[in-house]
C-alpha cells in the first residue's frame, strides 16, 4: 500500500539544491496548459432568481452570445431546474458551458419548499461524481463534470434589504456551492441608494452567517484586484444585448427617455467587475474551490453516513476495501439476525396462542364437569325425595290396612259409624294419611276413578296392598 | 332694455345651484381614504409622498430580512389634514406593511379584506343607528396595488390579492419603479398586465364613460387615460435640478428621471386621475357599488338566519326597526297563510 512508502520519504530531510544550468522543467506549467487546452474546459453556472429578474439577459451579455431562451411563465407550481449545455470557443480554447436556470423561483405564494429542488440538484451532481470516483473501472479524465462551480444569486433591487426568501435560500446553499450575490436590474437604484443597499445586504449576510464566495487573495498576481473587488460585493449589474449608438461608438446599452445606461461603463454599473472576476480572473479558482471544498464536504458527509471512518479505534488508517468488507459482513450479519428475530417472534407467538387455546379448553372442560356434578347432585336429591315419599306411602298403606282390619273386626253399626266417621273425616278435611295414600296411589298405578274422593271410596284398590291385607300398621 | 327685462323675467335662478353646492362642500370639507398595497421595496411610501407633496413616513422602521421570514400583515393608518385654496381634505392613508414579504404568503390578504369589511360593518351600524349626525366614513375609497416591474406580468400573489379585493374596493393597479423599463418594455408589460387582468376576470376600477356632450379635448384626454392603464409610475422624495428647473426626480449617472415629466412616466396621469378628476367618482363607486353589495349581502344573511332560527338574534343587535319580534312574526305568518288560503 502506498501509505507505507510515503512514510519512508517523509523521514528524510528535504534539501534545497541549486542547479548548475538550465534543465528545462520550467516548461511544466506550459505543458499543463497545453494539455488542458487540448482537453477543453468545463464550467457550470447556476442562476438563482425570480422570474423576469434578468438571468438569461445577463448570461447573454456576459458571454456575448444569444443562448436560446423562452420566457418563463409566473404560474409554475414549483421550482424546477433547467440545465443547458453549450460549446463555446475563443481563440483555441474550448469551453463546455452549462447554464442552469431556476424556473418558477419566487413565484409561488408559499415559498417554503422553494430551495429544495436547488439543493437536490446540486447534491445530485455531487453524487454522480462520487459514484464515478468510486467505480472500479472509472474514467475521470473523460467524465463530463456537471458539478456547479458558481451560483449567481440575483437580488431584486428593492433598495431596502434582502427578501426573506433570499436569506433562507442562501443559507441553505452556502455550504454547497460558491455564491456570488448580485443586484439585478441595477439601473433602478441611484448611486446613494445603491451604497446603502450594498452595505445593508452585506451586513445581513454576515449577521446571519451566510458564507459567500470570497475572491482569493493568496495568489500574489491577483491579490490586489481581488481584495478590492471583494469590497464591491454584491455587484450591481445591468444586462443588455441591444446596441445603442453613443457618441461615435456602438455599445451595449439600455435606452431610456432620460439617458442611456451603458453596460460596460464602470460608472454606470458593476458589469465589467463581474465579468472580470467571474471569467477572466477566477474561473479556475472557482472550479478548484468547488472540487476541494464543497465536493469534499459532500463526500465526507456521505461516506460518514455510510459508516466509513478514516481511522479505526486503534488509530490505524483504514483502507476502503477493508471497511467495505467489514460493512458488508456487518450488513449480512444484521440481515441474518433480523431473520432469526422474526422467526423467534413467530414461534413465540404460535406458542402463546397454543397456550391460550389449551387454557380455554381446560376451562370449558371444568365447566362441563361442574355442570355434570350439579346435575348428579340434583338427581340424587330427587332420588332421595322419591324414596322418602315411597316410604311414607308404604307407611300410610300399612296404617290403612291396619285401620281396615280393625274396622272389619268391629260390629256393623260401628262399621257404619266408622265408615261415616271415615267419610266425615274424609269429607271434612284432608287426613294426612289418607292424602298420602292417595298420592302414593297416584304414583303407583293409574286411577280408574275420576276424582280422588271417588278413589278413596273405592276400597278395592286399597285391599290389593299386601301390607293392608297383612294388617301391618 | 326690453330684452334685459324679459331676460330677467325668464331667469329663475337655479343655475346658481352648483355654486351653492361648491360653497357648502368647501365649508364641510372632504375626506378620502386611500389604501396602498404591495410587497416591500416597490416605492409605495415614496409615491404617496410624491402624490400629496408631504412626508407621511418620517419615522418608520423597516424590518430585516430574517425578521420578515414569518411576518404577518399589519394595517397601519396615517391621517393628515391638508388644505389647498380654502378646500380642506382629511386624507387617510392605509398601509399594509408585511404583505407578500414572508416566505409563506398563504392568505396574506386576509387581514386586508377583514379591515375593509370592518369599515363597512361599522358604517352599516352607524347608518342604521338612531343618531346619524356625525357618521365617520372610514370606508376605503381606493386601493393602489403595486405590481413589480421585474417580472413578465402578474404573479400568482398579485392575482390572488386582486381577486380577493375586487368586489370590496376600487382597485387601481400600478406598475411601480418604472424607471427600470425602457418605453418598449413598458408597453409590453402594460399589454401583458391588461390581458392577464381580463383573463383572470379581475374587476379593476373603470373610469366612467364621458358624456357625449363633453368637449372634444376632454374626451381625447379621457381616451388617452384609459389606454394608459395600468399606470407606470415613479416616485421621488428628492428635488433635483433638471433643465434649469428644480423638479422632483431621481438622479442617475446617465440622466435625471423627472417624476412629473409625462414622457418619463405616468405619474402626472395618476395624480390627475386620483385627485384632480376622479376622487369623487371613486367615493361614489365605493358608496354605491361596493358598500351596497356588502350591505345587501349582510341583510340577506341576516334574514336567512332569521328564517332558520326564528329568533331575534341578529348579527347587528343595535338595528331597531327591521327586526320584528316573535309575536309579530308569528302573526305575520298566520295572516300570510290566511291570505293564501283565501286565494285558493
Amino acid at each position: 500500500m502506498a501509505a507505507t512508502d510515503v512514510d519512508i520519504f517523509s523521514n528524510e530531510e528535504k534539501r534545497n539544491l541549486s542547479l548548475g544550468g538550465h534543465v528545462g522543467f520550467d516548461s511544466l506549467p506550459d505543458q499543463l496548459v497545453s494539455k488542458s487546452v487540448t482537453q477543453g474546459f468545463c464550467f457550470n453556472i447556476l442562476c438563482v432568481g425570480e422570474t423576469g429578474i434578468g438571468k438569461s439577459t445577463l448570461m447573454n451579455t456576459l458571454f456575448n452570445t444569444m443562448f436560446e431562451n423562452e420566457e418563463a411563465s409566473h404560474y409554475q407550481n414549483g421550482v424546477y431546474l433547467r440545465p443547458r449545455t453549450y460549446d463555446l470557443q475563443e481563440s483555441n480554447v474550448h469551453l463546455k458551458l452549462t447554464i442552469v436556470d431556476t424556473v418558477g423561483f419566487g413565484d409561488q405564494i408559499n415559498k417554503e419548499e422553494s430551495y429544495k429542488p436547488i439543493v437536490d440538484y446540486i447534491d445530485t451532481q455531487f453524487e454522480n461524481y462520487l459514484q464515478e470516483e468510486l467505480k472500479i473501472k472509472r474514467s475521470l479524465f473523460n467524465y463530463h463534470d456537471t458539478r456547479i462551480h458558481i451560483c449567481l444569486y440575483f437580488i431584486a433591487p428593492t433598495g431596502h434589504s434582502l427578501k426573506s426568501l433570499d436569506l433562507v435560500t442562501m443559507k441553505k446553499l452556502d455550504s454547497k456551492v460558491n455564491i456570488i450575490p448580485i443586484i439585478a436590474k441595477a439601473d433602478t437604484i441611484s448611486k446613494s441608494e445603491l451604497h446603502k443597499f450594498k452595505i445593508k445586504i452585506m451586513s445581513e449576510l454576515v449577521s446571519n452567517g451566510v458564507q459567500i464566495y470570497q475572491f482569493p487573495t493568496d495568489d500574489e498576481a491577483v491579490t490586489e484586484i481581488n481584495s478590492s473587488m471583494n469590497a464591491h460585493l454584491p455587484f450591481a449589474v445591468v444586462g443588455s444585448v441591444e446596441e445603442v449608438k453613443v457618441g461615435n461608438k456602438t455599445v451595449r446599452a439600455r435606452q431610456y427617455p432620460w439617458g442611456v445606461v451603458q453596460v460596460e461603463n464602470e460608472s454606470h454599473c458593476d458589469f465589467v467587475k463581474l465579468r472580470e472576476m467571474l471569467i477572466r480572473v477566477n474561473m479556475e479558482d472557482l472550479r478548484e474551490q468547488t472540487h476541494a471544498r464543497h465536493y469534499e464536504l459532500y463526500r465526507r458527509c456521505k461516506l460518514e453516513e455510510m459508516g466509513f471512518k478514516d481511522t479505526d479505534p486503534d488509530s490505524q488508517p483504514f483502507s476502503l476495501q477493508e471497511t467495505y468488507e467489514a460493512k458488508r459482513k456487518e450488513f449480512l450479519g444484521d440481515l441474518q439476525r433480523k431473520e432469526e428475530e422474526m422467526r423467534q417472534m413467530f414461534v413465540n407467538k404460535v406458542k402463546e396462542t397454543e397456550g391460550e387455546l389449551k387454557e380455554k379448553e381446560r376451562e370449558l372442560h371444568e365447566k362441563f364437569e361442574q355442570l355434570k356434578r350439579m346435575h348428579q347432585e340434583e338427581k340424587r336429591k330427587v332420588e332421595e325425595k322419591r324414596r322418602e315419599l315411597e316410604e311414607e306411602m308404604n307407611a300410610f298403606n300399612r296404617r290403612k290396612v291396619a285401620a281396615e282390619t280393625l274396622s272389619l273386626s268391629q260390629p256393623l253399626k260401628k262399621d257404619k259409624d266408622k265408615k261415616k266417621s271415615v267419610k266425615t273425616e274424609n269429607q271434612s278435611g284432608v287426613n294426612l294419611s289418607n292424602s298420602k295414600v292417595m298420592m302414593a296411589k297416584a304414583n303407583m298405578e293409574p286411577l280408574n276413578c275420576q276424582s280422588w274422593w271417588q278413589a278413596i271410596q273405592c276400597c278395592t284398590c286399597l285391599v290389593h296392598s299386601d301390607a293392608w291385607r297383612q294388617g301391618l300398621f | 332694455m326690453k330684452s334685459e327685462e324679459s331676460e330677467d323675467k325668464q331667469y329663475v335662478g337655479f343655475a346658481t345651484l352648483p355654486n351653492q353646492v361648491h360653497r357648502k362642500s368647501v365649508k364641510k370639507g372632504f375626506d378620502f381614504t386611500l389604501m396602498v398595497a404591495g410587497e416591500s421595496g416597490l416605492g409605495k411610501s415614496t409615491l404617496v409622498n410624491s402624490l400629496f407633496l408631504t412626508d407621511l413616513y418620517k419615522d418608520r422602521k423597516l424590518l430585516n430580512a430574517e425578521e420578515r421570514i414569518n411576518q404577518t400583515v399589519e394595517i397601519t393608518k396615517h391621517t393628515v389634514d391638508i388644505e389647498e385654496k380654502g378646500v380642506k381634505l382629511k386624507l387617510t392613508i392605509v398601509d399594509t406593511p408585511g404583505f407578500g414579504d414572508a416566505v409563506n404568503n398563504n392568505e396574506c390578504w386576509k387581514p386586508i379584506t377583514d379591515y375593509i369589511d370592518q369599515q363597512f360593518e361599522q358604517y352599516f351600524r352607524d347608518e342604521s343607528g338612531l343618531n346619524r349626525k356625525n357618521i365617520l366614513d372610514n370606508r376605503v375609497h381606493c386601493c393602489l396595488y403595486f405590481i413589480p416591474p421585474f417580472g413578465h406580468g402578474l404573479r400568482p400573489v398579485d392575482v390572488e390579492f386582486m381577486k380577493a379585493l375586487h368586489e370590496k374596493v376600487n382597485i387601481v393597479p400600478l406598475i411601480s419603479k418604472a424607471d427600470c423599463l425602457t418605453p418598449n418594455e413598458v408597453k409590453k408589460l402594460k399589454d401583458r398586465v391588461r390581458d392577464e387582468i381580463e383573463h383572470f376576470g379581475i374587476k379593476v376600477y373603470q373610469f366612467p364613460e364621458c358624456d357625449s356632450d363633453e368637449e372634444e379635448e376632454f374626451k381625447q384626454m379621457d381616451k388617452e387615460l384609459k389606454e394608459c392603464t395600468p399606470f407606470a409610475v415613479i416616485g421621488s422624495n428628492t428635488v433635483v435640478e433638471a433643465r434649469g428647473q428644480r423638479v422632483r426626480g431621481r438622479l442617475y449617472p446617465w440622466g435625471i428621471v423627472e417624476v412629473e415629466n409625462q414622457s418619463h412616466c405616468d405619474f402626472v396621469k395618476l395624480r390627475n386621475m386620483l385627485i384632480r378628476s376622479h376622487m369623487h367618482d371613486l367615493k361614489d363607486v365605493t358608496c354605491d357599488v361596493h358598500y351596497e353589495n356588502y350591505r345587501a349581502h349582510c341583510i340577506q344573511e341576516m334574514t336567512s338566519k332569521l328564517a332558520q332560527d326564528n329568533r331575534t338574534d341578529s348579527p347587528l343587535p343595535i338595528l331597531p326597526l327591521p327586526t320584528p319580534d316573535v309575536e309579530t312574526e308569528r302573526l305575520i305568518k298566520m295572516k300570510d297563510e290566511e291570505v293564501q288560503n283565501n286565494h285558493h
